[in-house]
């Protein structure tokens, strides 16, 4: 138990996903200026990164893994499929996010009428499948790992983008240059965000 | 077809396709695409040429593939062909450093696969290749790919030089002596956030030499 939350506390603050490596910047730059739909990308960020990490982590090590496939009888047991994992992941990524989009609709109109116009957006995310990525490369053994790991980022990157936002918010009645308005200034602001969140590396876990 | 006039391969027209995205209608700096992988390999000058170079040949090449296919795609579905057109060549791409570069491959980690999710790419494939000949798109998608390309390599320059003292894995600062004034290197240029606000510096920078290209509001 403690040991998932160790991951969770670390996703969250150390490998923040915007701040130590630069995932998700595009919706993050663009969606930045009202508190309000950053949170509504957030939380529909969170829920994706909830249903896509496990899923990807069962079809890494049930499908494309070397001797992943020797479930399906002892022929298969020499098939190494790992060379197509890009490809799956961005399919089950995009399949699971329009899963999401149909389920959500059907059962709770509100929740779809302020999350639907982010969860297109989010199939391109980087931080989706940059998630994914560091999931396997960083190796984690079990679906709970895997499961905290995704909510961890995804939690992490919403703190981001929400406290970027109100920064944003409160930038409108200040003096900024001219030339540095806009992207320029929340490009700095970000680089001095990151500078205090990497406060947190000193933690010991 | 007969009437339409055949346009040379270096027209005027295409060679602007060329140059607009280096300064004018850079992909970082202006359109604000692909932000999420330039900043993360910027650290030294190799990986960020590396990087640069796989991110022109999957525009370029997917680009060309997407405009050859444009008239036979079905529009409901045109995402899901253009990210698998993305995914193969990046896939490609991977293997090829797995095989030939491997300690850049190293570097880079998990973002050649991140490659797929640049916006640069998906951005180009909508805006230009679904709706032009392959010829232009492979020269809109060169043009792309090295305006990137040129932000990627100004921002791991000075990483590299003011962070590690070194160019190109070159120890500059050792051989001019600079050390022994007591000049030490900075070594907050390596960590995440200076890249952030070196590319910051570098909109500052170009917005305030091109003055139509600041925000209205």
């Amino acid at each position: 138990m403690e040991h998932l939350l160790n991951i969770f506390i670390k996703s969250i603050f150390i490998d923040n996903m915007i701040f130590a490596f630069f995932l998700g910047m595009c919706s993050f730059l663009a969606v930045s200026k009202t508190v309000k739909t950053s949170i509504g990308l957030g939380v529909a960020v969170v829920f994706v990164l909830l249903i896509t990490t496990p899923v990807n982590f069962l079809v890494e090590h049930y499908v494309l893994n070397k001797g992943a496939l020797a479930w399906l009888g002892g022929g298969f047991a020499d098939v190494d499929l790992s060379f197509l994992t890009f490809m799956v992941f961005i399919a089950v990524i995009a399949a699971i996010v329009q899963l999401v989009e149909m389920v959500i609709e059907k059962f709770s109109p509100s929740l779809y009428n302020s999350l639907g116009i982010f969860l297109p957006l989010i199939a391109v995310n980087c931080a989706i499948l940059g998630a994914a990525l560091f999931m396997q490369e960083r190796e984690y053994q079990t679906v709970a790992e895997a499961t905290v790991f995704g909510v961890g980022s995804g939690i992490g990157w919403m703190l981001a983008i929400v406290s970027i936002a109100a920064i944003r918010e409160k930038l409108r009645y200040s003096n900024v240059p001219d030339p540095l308005k806009g992207l320029g200034i929340t490009f700095i602001l970000t680089g001095l965000m990151a500078i205090a969140f990497m406060g947190f590396m000193g933690i010991k876990l | 077809m007969s009437n339409q006039e055949k346009e040379p391969m270096f027209s005027a027209k295409n060679l602007k396709l060329f140059t607009a995205p280096l300064g004018r209608d850079n992909p970082i700096t202006v359109q604000v695409l692909g932000i999420c992988s330039a900043l993360a390999v910027t650290v030294k000058l190799k990986p960020a040429i590396v990087m640069a170079l796989s991110v022109t040949i999957v525009v370029a090449v997917s680009n060309v593939v997407i405009a050859a296919m444009r008239k036979y795609i079905p529009d409901r579905i045109r995402i899901i062909v253009q990210l698998v057109v993305i995914a193969t060549m990046v896939i490609l791409v991977d293997q090829f450093l797995k095989a030939y570069a491997f300690d850049v491959s190293k570097q880079l980690s998990v973002f050649v696969g991140l490659i797929i999710t640049n916006c640069i790419l998906m951005g180009r494939l909508e805006a230009f290749a679904m709706a032009n000949k392959p010829w232009p798109s492979f020269i809109d998608g060169l043009g792309n790919g090295a305006g990137y390309g040129i932000i990627l390599i100004i921002v791991a320059f000075f990483r590299e030089l003011l962070g590690s003292g070194t160019i190109y894995g070159y120890p500059v600062m050792q051989k001019i002596g600079i050390y022994s004034t007591g000049y030490e290197n900075n070594g907050m240029m390596i960590l995440p956030p200076m890249a952030l606000i070196a590319v910051g510096l570098i909109i500052w920078f170009q917005r305030s030499r091109n003055r139509s290209l600041i925000e209205k509001k």
